[in-house]
């Protein structure tokens, strides 16, 4: 297994409370590694602190280090944009930026210089939608508002935006949970389709769908890494008690 | 009947009671200022300048005082937002619910509180220390002060609602926060500031106290930002205090036409907001 994210010796503090306890962890390159546990263990915390997100919270506070690439995304010199262009987030709720179908894609490619010529981006924009298996859908509406898809669409959408700036890594914090079941399985879909092509990390508590993506699995209790390691192997033989017991559905 | 049905009953009586009251005043204001000015409105108004005895009723109109007006309004409309815009970025993008944000924000309460003839009066003091007169220029940096603080705390308000999760699929696509204000932050709010800079219009032009002494009073239509310029507002106050009849009339005339100004800007902002608002996140 090729490390793309290194986790080490992470503590995470919100005021006084601990949300991450001494954190280790591996993140495979171009696989999918599900984050599972119950509500409060820290899973979402854990992901946010991929991306700098924790920073944006009042209160949070980091110690320890995160890798990608070999390099620490918390050191001094590190440019955080940079960072979050690498690794591209998908919220729970879909949140398109107040403007076209169109121009919510080319956004990322906007800031970050990345076409220089007109119909390159247009070429870049369609190529997104392609990929996030939304183009037939908007391909006659690419300038009307982005507010006007459905929350299916609009999670696709944001699928697109993210693709677009070119990211190695792409974060889901349970990117499914506000759809219906039939968008849900389209962003499944798409997300099994991309992971020949960029590192997966997916937020879930829904164990079904755990078991579907995952080609590896981090299982997180009150803060602390519980086990990780291959599906088949969590999922079959669980060598912890815990996750023996989260799997037979005891929490 | 049940005794909660009364009270609903006697709640939504009180309710049309007060929006009635609310409809008929402002009903009454323009009855007043149609009935009154309608009879002394014709082209010479709107394309004349005074002539000599205009003040006693002979010929001339009060294009001075509607240019005057809308150059005064422009200018310290334009003035304020290439300060408040800056200033309500600033308290949403960078210190949000810290104290620093807590002091501006008080700042800006208490300027808005500051009656608009301290505002003139202030302006009068600074005019003089400069060696200036009052000019164009002059009403044009008053007003700009007293549009401010309701430019500032209107756009402020507008910009708080904004939702946080936009600004963070902002953050998450890599952009700096100055980017994700200029343009997620501004495009989402764009209808709200677009209301907020024509409140301070309104207010700016309607004001007569602020600018009595800093933009003076003239005849001419200025030339130069240094030259003293007529309102609107002080053009209805003039002639209102004139013993003549047809003079005074000649003041109804001009409300009615300061009112049509503000009610033109107020429904083109509001189009104008609407068809922005498309694109806008609800």
């Amino acid at each position: 297994m090729e490390a793309h994210v290194e986790v080490r010796n992470l503590n995470v503090y919100y005021g006084y409370d601990q949300a991450l306890k001494n954190i280790n962890l591996q993140i495979p390159k171009r696989q999918i590694t599900v984050i599972m546990g119950p509500s409060g263990c820290g899973k979402t915390t854990l992901l946010k602190s991929l991306n700098r997100f924790l920073e944006l919270e009042d209160l949070a506070r980091l110690d320890g280090e995160v890798l990608i690439d070999g390099e620490n995304i918390y050191a001094p010199q590190m440019d955080v944009t940079e960072i979050r262009k690498k690794t591209g987030l998908l919220a729970q709720r879909p949140h398109p930026l107040p403007m076209s179908i169109y121009d919510n894609v080319a956004y990322g490619l906007r800031i970050h210089r990345m076409c220089k010529k007109g119909h390159q981006l247009d070429a870049k924009v369609q190529h997104y939608l392609e990929e996030a298996g939304l183009w037939g859908e908007v391909k006659d509406r690419l300038h009307a508002p982005a507010s006007g898809l459905s929350i299916g669409q609009q999670q696709r959408l944001c699928l697109a935006r993210g693709l677009a700036v070119e990211p190695e890594i792409l974060l889901g914090d349970e990117p499914t949970s506000a759809l219906d079941p039939i968008s849900a399985q389209h962003i499944e879909k798409r997300l099994q389709a991309l992971k020949n092509e960029y590192t997966i990390v997916l937020v879930t508590h829904i164990l079904r769908q755990a078991k579907r993506l995952a080609d590896y699995v981090i299982f997180m209790y009150l803060g602390e890494l519980i086990e990780f390691g291959p599906a088949a192997q969590v999922f079959e033989q669980p060598q912890q008690e815990k996750t023996r017991a989260y799997l037979e559905g005891q929490f | 009947m049940k005794r909660r049905h009364v009270e609903e009953g006697i709640m939504k009586l009180l309710m049309l009671f007060s929006y009635t009251l609310l409809i008929a005043g402002l009903g009454l204001v323009l009855l007043t200022v149609l009935v009154k000015g309608l009879p002394a409105l014709n082209l010479a108004m709107v394309t004349q300048v005074p002539k000599g005895g205009y003040y006693l009723g002979k010929e001339g109109g009060i294009l001075n005082a509607i240019l005057g007006s809308l150059y005064l309004a422009a200018g310290g409309t334009l003035l304020a937002l290439v300060f408040s815009l800056p200033i309500s970025l600033y308290l949403q993008a960078y210190v949000r619910r810290s104290p620093w944000a807590g002091y501006v924000r008080l700042t800006l309460d208490v300027m808005w509180g500051i009656p608009s003839i301290v505002y003139g009066a202030f302006g009068f003091i600074v005019l003089l220390a400069m060696g200036m007169r009052a000019s164009l220029l002059g009403g044009i940096l008053v007003l700009a002060l007293l549009e401010l603080p309701i430019m500032t705390r209107a756009m402020d308000e507008v910009i708080r609602m904004m939702p946080t999760d936009l600004e963070k699929a902002s953050f998450a696509l890599g952009s700096t926060r100055l980017e994700t204000a200029l343009k997620v932050v501004t495009r989402q709010m764009l209808p709200g500031i677009i209301t907020a800079i024509l409140l301070a219009f309104g207010r700016g032009i309607g004001d007569a106290a602020s600018v009595l002494f800093v933009a003076g009073y003239t005849d001419r239509i200025p030339t130069s930002l240094f030259r003293p310029v007529a309102s609107l507002p002080l053009a209805v106050f003039f002639q209102l205090g004139t013993p003549f009849p047809e003079v005074q009339q000649r003041a109804y005339a001009a409300a009615l036409l300061l009112t049509l100004i503000i009610l033109a800007t107020s429904l083109g902002a509001r189009w104008l907001a609407g068809r922005l608002g498309k694109f806008t996140i609800r």
